[in-house]
């Protein structure tokens, strides 16, 4: 207390004239926050454990909670702000390093809200989904360079190993360890049935998801959790995690407290003990180090698994990924700096890595000036929220989307930033059985599937719109685009005019 | 005013095309009347033909047709073009002054062979070193600019209506055994006679009505393998893809239809032979940055025949005639009357069935 206190971020208000009392806030809640006072006969409130998930709020059967945020401030200053003043107190407290969750929330241009998307007036007419077909099937992989002939002239269909998507749009890497068994049983059942992918993350792959196999995406990162052979075979992709938009250059930290049971045998490790994986991959110092990696894991999988390079949007993306599409590599996944995490240092993570739409925008250029675009596919991630980030990703130049935010949201996630507690009420950052046991896989998967097909419809009638009526001619499309009140410079890295030219 | 290279200017058009499955060779004339019935699909700001046939006394040279701003670009450019190759011809082209058609540009045309020294020291085959002849004038030579590059054929545009074009030219002077033809209606003004179609690089020449939705997917995939769109014009990136499907990865004419008009994926996997499902697979999987979409008819002339196709959609008419030794392809029927009046078995192909026309096999063209 003392120098140290600091007032309590959120406000539970609890409308006494409609609590009954029936104390359901307390049971829902693994912060604590609520309690019934015996001796006063009224329902307490320990605000300063509240994070504000809203579980209490959407689960109270007369509406008598809301979480309002404090209006107990410091003194106003723009320069030094509360949240500014509050971290250097519990720093000095403290003396370690502040931890955050979920994606930069920090009001930094979001590039996406200032592109604008085209339709067909007159010259070309625009095309309805619901009367004429529509096509959002990609592949991702190496394309050849030239067709090849058999003797008696057929074409000689031997195509490099692909994955193959019935929409633009992938679940991308979240462990099982930093998410629940039933989370990844939601994302597992739900991109089966969609026909796209989801991918395990970097802590291996349980052995009920096998099944699942043809749409996982199988990670190998720095600390290799949960490799071996089968796990390598089991996907249909495998990806090399090198970095991660939300904390680029720093590996992944599971708290020992979250390796429990099944979490330990999955990622190889004993229980109890912390999973901390490397900054680098011990065994790749530099470019040809990858490529050496690249080549082991498809050995491994004698060539029948397509390999995703994945890394963080930094200043020098455009040549790091002329690099890896020279590495062997099928594909390369860019993770913009608004990625989510289940825990990183909120330095880093709020002040490291670039925006995907810049990134994205001068990779897709790069490769093409190297005339080695077909080489690998692009798959962008680090915040896509909506079917309309998809389609301006897309004609930005990406072949395909990953998307790990919305599909939790989808799964009830509220976005209360505190994965890394380990206490998450909606069942999904948590390996606390009473808790996990919130999410059934069942209406979490029929959710995500949902989602992702109402987005798939969003992007047939913005793609019809504009006269196309395949996503594949929209792929690098930039004319379809235009900025809005964007400077030159960052009209020329994205390669759009602006609205009105 | 911007001039169209540097701004994208989307046009509707009427297209017309004829060739004799004999190789009996016909005046310009014909075609040049069918755009009359049609006049209201263009405007005035865009007309031209191709004749193939039209210089069997240099079947084996290239004809190069040229714009030029001023004599000095052409002195210039002549300079630049004996680097690799022999001049065996060198003159104006000759034209009818008339007063629909004004501001017209020096139009020259070049009979050429590249040096045998050029090719042997450059590794390049013959069409190879034409066809980067033409992107290097075309793309970084201003004032120049190379608007026909085959053997055996020329290319003849410029600024007004497609009828006007044609006595401006002198069409009625030429015999080709197949002609293809069109009217422009672009939604502003040009500022130059480079946009105006057929739009040609070597021997393939395309007329094209439509406004494509795929463009820039398209260009910025071509452009990849050393084309260079200086006319932001759908017909020019269409003819890139088909010079670069047809010459460049050695598809057939039926194979590229199936990649820039591809079959529905429903469709293709309703195809009973497993072959060819495989083989329509593999081509959507190699090449979907070069799927066309939004509404298109195309005509592509070639030695030899020509190839009509429309989007998968079907978005712009087409229709097709018969007439003796003859084949009429026109966006109107009308016009298909105009030259042959009694021409039969008129039908309009479906959207993404290409129809391929050749010369019987034996005639020399
Ligand atoms: S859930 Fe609502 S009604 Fe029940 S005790 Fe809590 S505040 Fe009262
Ligand atoms: S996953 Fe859970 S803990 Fe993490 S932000 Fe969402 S609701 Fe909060």
């Amino acid at each position: 207390m003392g120098v140290d206190f600091i007032y309590p971020e959120f406000e539970v208000i609890r409308n006494e004239s409609r609590c009954i009392a029936c104390r359901v806030c307390e049971r829902q809640c693994s912060n604590e926050v609520h309690a019934w006072s015996e001796r006063r006969g009224v329902m307490m409130s320990d605000e300063s454990r509240c994070v504000n998930c809203q579980r209490c709020v959407s689960l109270c059967p007369t509406r008598a909670l809301k979480i309002v945020r404090s209006d107990c401030r410091l003194r106003e200053n723009a320069n030094w702000t509360d949240a500014t003043i509050k971290e250097v107190y519990k720093q000095a407290g403290s003396g370690g390093v502040l931890l955050s969750s979920m994606g930069n929330p920090n009001p930094l241009p979001v590039y996406w809200d200032r592109i604008l998307i085209n339709a067909s007036q007159v010259t070309n007419p625009p095309i309805d989904p619901l009367r004429e077909p529509m096509e959002t099937r990609v592949s991702l992989g190496k394309r050849p360079q030239r067709i090849e002939r058999d003797d008696e002239g057929g074409i000689i269909c031997d195509l490099q190993p692909q994955i193959e998507l019935s929409m633009p749009v992938m679940f991308s890497a979240m462990s099982y360890g930093s998410i629940s068994y039933n989370a990844h049983a939601s994302l597992a059942r739900a991109a089966t049935e969609l026909g796209i992918m989801y991918n395990t993350g970097e802590g291996g792959l349980h052995e009920d998801f096998y099944a699942y196999g043809p749409h996982t995406i199988v990670q190998v990162a720095s600390g290799r959790f949960g490799v071996h052979e089968d796990f390598l075979n089991a996907g249909a992709a495998i990806e090399i995690k090198m970095g991660q938009g939300a904390k680029p250059g720093i590996g992944g930290h599971l708290p020992g407290a979250k390796i429990v049971g099944d979490i330990s045998r999955t990622r190889m490790i004993p229980e109890g003990s912390d999973a901390i994986s490397p900054a680098p991959h011990h065994d790749i110092y530099s470019i040809e180090d990858l490529r050496q990696l690249v080549f082991s894991l498809k050995e491994a999988t004698s060539y029948r698994k397509p390999v995703i390079v994945k890394v963080a949007a930094v200043h020098n993306i455009a040549a790091i990924a002329s690099g890896i599409a020279r590495s062997g590599a099928d594909i390369i996944a860019i993770d913009g700096f608004r990625g989510g995490t289940g825990a990183a240092p909120t330095r880093i993570r709020d002040n490291v890595g670039i925006p995907i739409e810049l990134a994205l925008a001068s990779v897709d250029q790069r490769l093409r000036d190297e005339g080695i675009r077909n080489d690998v596919s692009i798959v962008c991630g680090g915040s896509i929220r909506s079917a309309s980030d998809v389609v301006k990703a897309i004609a930005l130049g990406a072949d395909a989307c990953y998307v790990a935010t919305a599909a939790l949201l989808a799964l009830g996630c509220h976005l209360c930033r505190t994965c890394h507690t380990g206490k998450c009420n909606w069942g999904i950052a948590t390996q606390r059985p009473d808790l996990v046991k919130r999410l059934n896989p069942e209406i979490g998967s029929e959710r995500l599937v949902n989602l992702m097909n109402a987005w798939r419809h969003e992007i047939k009638e913005l793609i019809g719109g504009m006269g196309i009526n395949s996503i594949e001619a929209l792929k690098g499309n930039r004319l379809m685009l235009r900025g809005v009140g964007l400077t030159e410079k960052e009209l020329s890295i994205l390669g759009i005019n602006h609205a009105g030219e | 005013m911007e001039r169209e290279g540097t701004v994208r200017i989307p046009s509707g058009c009427a297209i017309a095309a004829v060739i004799s499955r004999t190789g009996r060779r016909m005046s310009g004339e014909s075609i040049v009347r069918s755009m009359v019935p049609m006049h209201e699909r263009s405007n005035g700001l865009g007309g031209g033909f191709a004749g193939y046939g039209i210089y069997p006394e240099y079947r084996d040279l290239y004809a190069l047709h040229m714009f030029f701003e001023d004599r000095t670009t052409r002195k210039n450019c002549e300079a630049y073009l004996k680097e690799h190759f022999e001049i065996a011809q060198s003159e104006y082209i000759k034209t009818r002054k008339i007063p629909s058609i004004t501001d017209e540009p020096i139009i020259w045309r070049y009979f050429v062979a590249p040096l045998p020294s050029s090719l042997a020291k450059l590794q390049l085959d013959e069409r190879e070193l034409v066809a980067r002849t033409v992107m290097a004038i075309n793309g970084k030579m201003h004032g120049a600019y190379v608007f026909s590059s085959g053997k055996n054929m020329g290319t003849f545009k410029a600024v007004g209506y497609p009828e006007d074009v044609g006595v401006f030219y002198r069409l009625e002077e030429y015999e080709g055994y197949s002609w293809t033809a069109h009217g422009r209606y672009p939604t502003n003004t040009p500022g130059w006679w480079g946009g105006a179609h057929p739009f040609t690089l070597l021997d393939f020449s395309v007329v094209h009505n439509g406004e494509i939705s795929s463009y820039d997917a398209n260009r910025r995939f071509i452009e990849m393998f050393g084309y260079k769109c200086t006319l932001q014009t759908d017909t020019e990136v269409i003819t890139y893809i088909m010079d670069y499907l047809l010459r460049v990865q050695g598809l057939s004419l039926e194979e590229a239809a199936r990649v820039v008009a591809a079959p529905f994926w429903s469709t293709i996997a309703q195809e009973p032979d497993e072959r060819r499902r495989d083989e329509l697979t593999y081509l959507r999987t190699m090449f979907p940055s070069l799927l066309v979409t939004g509404p298109f008819s195309i005509v592509l002339g070639f030695s030899g025949g020509l190839m009509a196709l429309n989007d998968r959609l079907k978005l712009r008419s087409m229709v097709v005639g018969e007439k003796d030794d003859l084949v009429l392809i026109a966006s109107e029927e009308a016009a298909i009357r105009t030259m042959e009046p009694d021409a039969g078995n008129i039908w309009a192909p479906a959207g993404g069935e290409p129809v391929i026309v050749r010369v019987n096999e034996g005639v020399e063209v």
